[in-house]
C-alpha cells in the first residue's frame, strides 16, 4: 500500500524490553527470593541486547537501499480514527531513528550490564531492572514512533521511569523529593508539547492566514510526521495570535525540550536526579533521556528551519546553558554533580547545533556525547561504589563517598577505571582525535559560520567556546581530585579500596574505547574525509536545507580555530594540572579566600535554586493558601451558609407542615368527628321519636304556610 | 232543618279518624297497638280517596285507589305481625322503646 520498506519485526524492538520489565515487574520478587539475581539480570540484559540485534539488523538492511529509499515503515493498525484524521500506531525506522535506536540499545544492553555490578546486593534488585527495561520501553517508543501521539507517549513515559528510577531509594527523603522534582519540572515542559502538538495540528488543519483569512483544510490533519513533512510550507504563511505559525509552534515544542533536556530555565531538575543510582544517571539523565529534546528538534527540522527567530532562540538558550551550567561545574566536589552540570552544558551544545540548522551535527554530538559521558558517569559510579565500599568496611559512616575532597590517588587503587575515566574526560574537552573533539568542533565551527540566526554566529562560537575552556578545566579538575595525588582519607579505608567487578570494568572498557574512536562516524570536510553521518542523515534533514543558509570563509580561517579549539583544550587541562595535580597548590583555596562572595554564589548555583524557591514555588504555594483559604472561608461559608438556610427553612416547613396541614387534617377529622358525636344522640332508634320529630315537622310546614302564604 | 251530607263531614270524621290514629302510634309502646295505630290512619286516608272521588271527581280512579289502599293495609298488617312475632320470639317483649338494638 505504501512504496516504503516493511519491518514486519520493527515492534519487537520497544516491545521486548516492555516484555521484560513485565517478566520482571511482576514476578521479579518470586524469582529473586527462589533462584537469586542471575536469571533477573539474564532477562533484564537479554531484552535490550535482543533490541539492538534487531535495530542492527534493519539498520544493515537500510544501508543497502538507496539514500532517498531509506525508511522502513511497520504499521500495526489504525489507532485513532476521527473524521478525516487518522492515527496509525505505527514504527517509522529512518537514518536519524535508526541511528539513535543503536546508540540507545547499545549504550542501554552496556549500562544493563554494568548494573549488575552495581546493583549487586541490593534489596530491590529485581524492581531495578524492572524500571530499566520499562525505561528502554518508553525511549524505543519516543524514538521509533512516527507520530507525534506515539512520541509523547514515549516522552512521558521516559519522565515516569526517570521519576521511578530517581526516587528508587525512596526511604531517604532527598531521593523522593528529588524525583518529584524531576517529574513535576518535565510536567511543566510536557504542558508545552502538548500545546504544541496541539497547535500543530489546528494549523495544519485550518487556521488563518496572514490577512486574517480562516482556511479550511481538513484532509491535512495529520501528526504523523512524514505527511507534515510534505506539508509543512503551508504553515509559511499562517498565523497563529498574530504570531508566525511556525514560530509559535517550534517555541511551544522548544519548551518542552528544555525540561526534557534541562535547558534553562527548566533544567534545575537533573543536577538534583543524581539522587539515583549512577547507572540511571548514566543511562537516563546522560546518554538518552535528556536528548530526547535534541532528537526532537532534529526530527522535526523541517518545522524549525521555518523560522530564525526560534532558531535564534533555541541556539541562543543552548549556548547560554552551556556557558552557565559549565560555571557553575567549576566549584561542585560531588563528583556526580560535576558530571550532571557538565550534562547540562553539553545538552546546551547540542541545541547549538541543531538550533542554527545543523542538526547532523547536533545528533553527532549526541552520539559521541552517550558514549563519552556514559563512559564518565559509570567511571564515576565504579568510584563511588569503592568508596562506598571501604568505608563500609572502615565503619566509616559520616563522610560522603561521593565528596571528591574525600578522594584523591584513587588511579593506583583502580586502574582501569582511572584509564576509562581519563579517556572520556580527554574526548568531552575535545583533545584532538578524540571523538567529542570533532562533534564539538563542527558545532562550534557551524555556529561561526551559520547565516540563519538573528544574532551573528560569532557570538554563539565566542560563548560556546568560553564554555568548552571551563568544561576542558573542571572535568580534568574532577580527574585529577579523583584520581591522582595522595588518598585523603584514613589508611584503613585505603586499604579496602579496589578495583570494580568485571561487570564494570567490562563495560567501562568498551564506552573508553568508543569515547575515543567514536568520532570517526563524522570526520570534518576539512581534512577531506569521508563524513559518514552527514551523508547517512542527510535524506532526514534535506527538507530544510532550503531555509538553510550559510556563510562561506576561508579554510584557513576554520583550520585556525580548529587550532584555537585545541589551544582551549589543552589551556583547561594544564590549568586544572597546575591547581590540582597534587592537591598541593594554594591557589585554589586563595581564590576562594579572596573572592568568597563569588565562590559562594557559584557554589550554590547562583541561587538560582533559592531564586525558583522563593518567586514560583512560594508564590505557588501562596496562591495554594489563598485557594485553600477561599475555599475554606468563602466557599465552604457559602456552602455552610446555603446548609444553615435550608436547614432553617426545613424547621420551618416541617413545623408548618406539623401544625398547620396536618392541624387542618386532623381538625376537619375531628370535627367530623364531634358532629358524628352529637349528631347520633338524635338518632335514637325510637321509631316514635321520629315520629314527634315528624309530626313536628309537619306543624312547622303548616304553620310556614299560614304566615308567608295567608 | 235537614242535614245534607257534604265533603267537610267525610273531611272531619278522616281527619279525627288520622288523629286518633297517630295519638295511638305516638303514645303507645306496644308493637300491636302501634299496627292498630297505623290501620287507623290508612283508613282515614281511604274515606278522604272515597270521599273525594264522590264529590270532586266523578271517575273511578279514587275507588280503586281505596282497593288498593286496603290490600296494601292486609299485606303490611301480614308482615308487621310476622316481624312482631319474630321480635317477640327473640327478646320476650314487643316493647318498642326498648327494641333499640340496631343503633349501637
Amino acid at each position: 500500500m505504501e512504496p516504503f520498506a516493511q519491518a514486519h519485526l520493527l515492534w519487537l524492538i520497544p516491545v521486548l524490553p516492555l516484555l521484560g520489565a513485565f517478566i520482571n515487574g511482576a514476578f521479579g520478587l518470586k524469582i529473586h527470593r527462589r533462584y537469586g539475581e542471575k536469571p533477573i539480570h539474564v532477562v533484564a540484559i537479554l531484552m535490550p541486547a535482543l533490541s539492538f540485534v534487531i535495530a542492527a539488523y534493519y539498520f544493515l538492511q537500510m544501508t543497502a537501499l538507496a539514500p532517498e529509499q531509506r525508511q522502513m515503515l511497520n504499521h500495526l493498525y489504525d489507532w485513532i480514527r476521527i473524521g478525516d484524521f487518522n492515527l496509525p500506531l505505527a514504527f517509522w525506522f529512518d537514518p536519524l531513528s535508526g541511528a539513535m535506536t543503536l546508540m540507545i540499545t547499545f549504550v542501554g544492553t552496556l549500562i544493563h550490564i554494568y548494573s549488575v555490578g552495581y546493583m549487586h546486593k541490593d534489596d530491590s534488585y529485581w524492581r531495578f531492572f524492572a524500571y530499566m527495561n520499562l525505561f528502554m520501553f518508553s525511549m524505543l517508543t519516543l524514538i521509533l514512533g512516527d507520530n507525534f501521539v506515539l512520541m509523547f507517549v514515549g516522552w512521558e513515559g521516559v519522565g515516569l521511569c526517570s521519576y521511578l528510577l530517581i526516587s528508587f531509594w525512596y526511604r531517604d527523603l532527598k531521593n523522593a523529593g528529588a524525583g518529584m522534582k524531576a517529574f513535576i519540572t518535565n510536567r511543566v515542559g510536557d504542558f508545552g508539547f502538548i500545546i504544541g502538538m496541539f497547535a500543530l495540528l489546528w494549523a495544519l488543519g485550518g487556521g488563518w492566514n496572514a490577512s486574517g483569512y480562516a482556511l479550511q483544510r481538513p484532509e491535512n490533519l495529520t501528526l504523523v510526521f512524514r505527511e507534515i513533512k510534505l506539508i509543512a510550507p503551508l504553515l509559511l504563511n499562517e498565523q497563529i495570535f498574530g504570531i508566525a505559525a511556525p514560530t509559535f509552534i517550534c517555541l511551544l515544542f522548544f519548551w518542552g525540550a528544555t525540561a526534557k533536556s534541562a535547558q534553562i530555565p527548566l533544567y534545575v531538575w537533573l543536577p538534583d536526579a543524581m539522587a539515583g543510582p549512577t547507572p540511571v544517571s548514566a543511562l537516563i539523565h546522560a546518554a538518552t533521556m535528556v536528548t530526547a529534546g535534541v532528537y526532537m528538534v532534529a526530527r522535526l527540522n523541517f518545522l524549525f528551519a521555518m523560522s530564525p527567530v526560534v532558531m535564534t532562540v533555541v541556539a541562543g538558550v543552548g549556548a547560554l546553558t552551556a556557558l552557565f551550567a559549565a560555571t557553575i561545574g567549576l566549584f561542585q566536589t560531588d563528583i556526580k554533580k560535576v558530571l550532571a552540570y557538565s550534562t547540562v552544558s553539553q545538552l546546551g551544545y547540542m541545541f547549538m547545533g541543531v538550533g542554527i540548522g545543523a542538526y547532523w551535527v547536533g545528533i553527532f554530538h549526541l552520539l559521541t556525547h552517550a558514549f563519552f559521558k556514559a563512559c564518565l558517569f559509570l567511571g564515576s559510579g565504579s568510584v563511588i561504589h569503592a568508596m562506598h565500599h571501604a568505608y563500609h568496611k572502615s565503619n566509616n559512616h559520616h563522610d560522603d563517598p561521593q565528596d571528591m575532597r574525600n578522594m584523591g590517588g584513587l588511579g593506583q587503587y583502580m586502574p582501569t577505571t582511572k584509564w576509562t575515566y581519563l579517556a572520556a574526560c580527554f574526548a568531552i574537552a575535545g583533545f584532538p582525535f578524540m571523538s567529542g573533539f570533532f562533534s564539538k568542533d563542527e558545532i562550534l565551527w557551524l555556529n561561526f559560520a551559520n547565516a540563519n540566526t538573528l544574532i551573528p554566529g560569532q557570538v554563539f562560537w565566542a560563548i560556546g567556546a568560553g564554555a568548552a575552556l571551563l568544561t576542558a578545566f573542571y572535568m580534568f579538575r574532577s580527574y585529577f581530585m579523583t584520581f591522582t595525588g595522595k588518598f585523603r582519607g584514613s589508611a584503613d579505608t585505603a586499604h579496602h579500596l579496589h578495583e570494580s567487578p568485571k561487570s564494570i570494568t567490562s563495560v567501562l572498557k568498551t564506552l573508553g574505547v568508543l569515547s575515543i574512536i567514536g568520532g570517526v562516524i563524522g570526520l570534518p570536510k576539512l581534512w577531506h574525509l569521508p563524513n559518514f553521518l552527514e551523508h547517512w542523515l542527510e535524506p532526514v534533514f534535506e527538507t530544510a536545507q532550503p531555509y538553510l543558509h550559510w556563510h562561506h570563509y576561508s579554510h584557513g580561517l576554520e583550520w585556525g580555530l580548529m587550532a584555537l579549539s585545541v589551544v582551549i583544550a589543552f589551556t583547561g587541562f594544564a590549568i586544572a594540572y597546575t591547581l590540582y595535580k597534587d592537591a598541593r597548590s594554594k591557589v585554589p583555596a586563595q581564590f576562594i579566600q579572596k573572592y568568597p562572595a563569588l565562590h559562594r554564589v557559584v557554589y550554590n548555583k547562583y541561587y538560582v535554586d533559592e531564586f525558583y524557591q522563593a518567586t514560583f514555588i512560594r508564590g505557588t504555594m501562596i496562591f495554594s493558601n489563598l485557594c485553600d483559604w477561599f475555599d475554606r472561608t468563602v466557599v465552604d461559608g457559602l456552602v455552610n451558609l446555603s446548609a444553615f438556610v435550608t436547614h432553617q427553612f426545613s424547621k420551618l416547613n416541617g413545623w408548618h407542615d406539623n401544625k398547620v396541614i396536618d392541624g387542618a387534617v386532623n381538625g376537619l377529622a375531628s370535627l367530623t368527628g364531634y358532629c358524628g358525636q352529637a349528631l347520633r344522640k338524635v338518632q335514637t332508634g325510637r321509631i316514635q321519636t321520629y315520629l314527634y320529630v315528624l309530626l313536628g315537622g309537619g306543624l312547622v310546614l303548616i304553620l310556614i304556610r299560614f304566615v308567608i302564604f295567608s | 232543618m235537614t242535614l245534607t251530607l257534604g265533603l267537610p263531614h267525610f273531611l272531619v270524621v278522616a281527619a279525627l279518624l288520622f288523629s286518633l290514629g297517630l295519638v295511638c302510634i305516638l303514645s303507645r309502646r306496644n308493637a300491636i297497638g302501634l299496627l292498630l295505630g297505623i290501620e287507623l290512619m290508612l283508613n282515614a286516608a281511604n274515606i278522604n280517596l272515597i270521599a273525594f272521588a264522590r264529590f270532586v271527581e266523578s271517575d273511578l280512579s279514587g275507588h280503586v285507589f281505596a282497593l288498593f289502599v286496603m290490600v296494601l293495609a292486609a299485606a303490611e298488617a301480614a308482615i308487621a305481625m310476622a316481624i312482631v312475632l319474630a321480635i317477640f320470639r327473640s327478646m320476650k317483649h314487643i316493647d318498642v322503646n326498648l327494641t333499640v338494638n340496631l343503633k349501637e
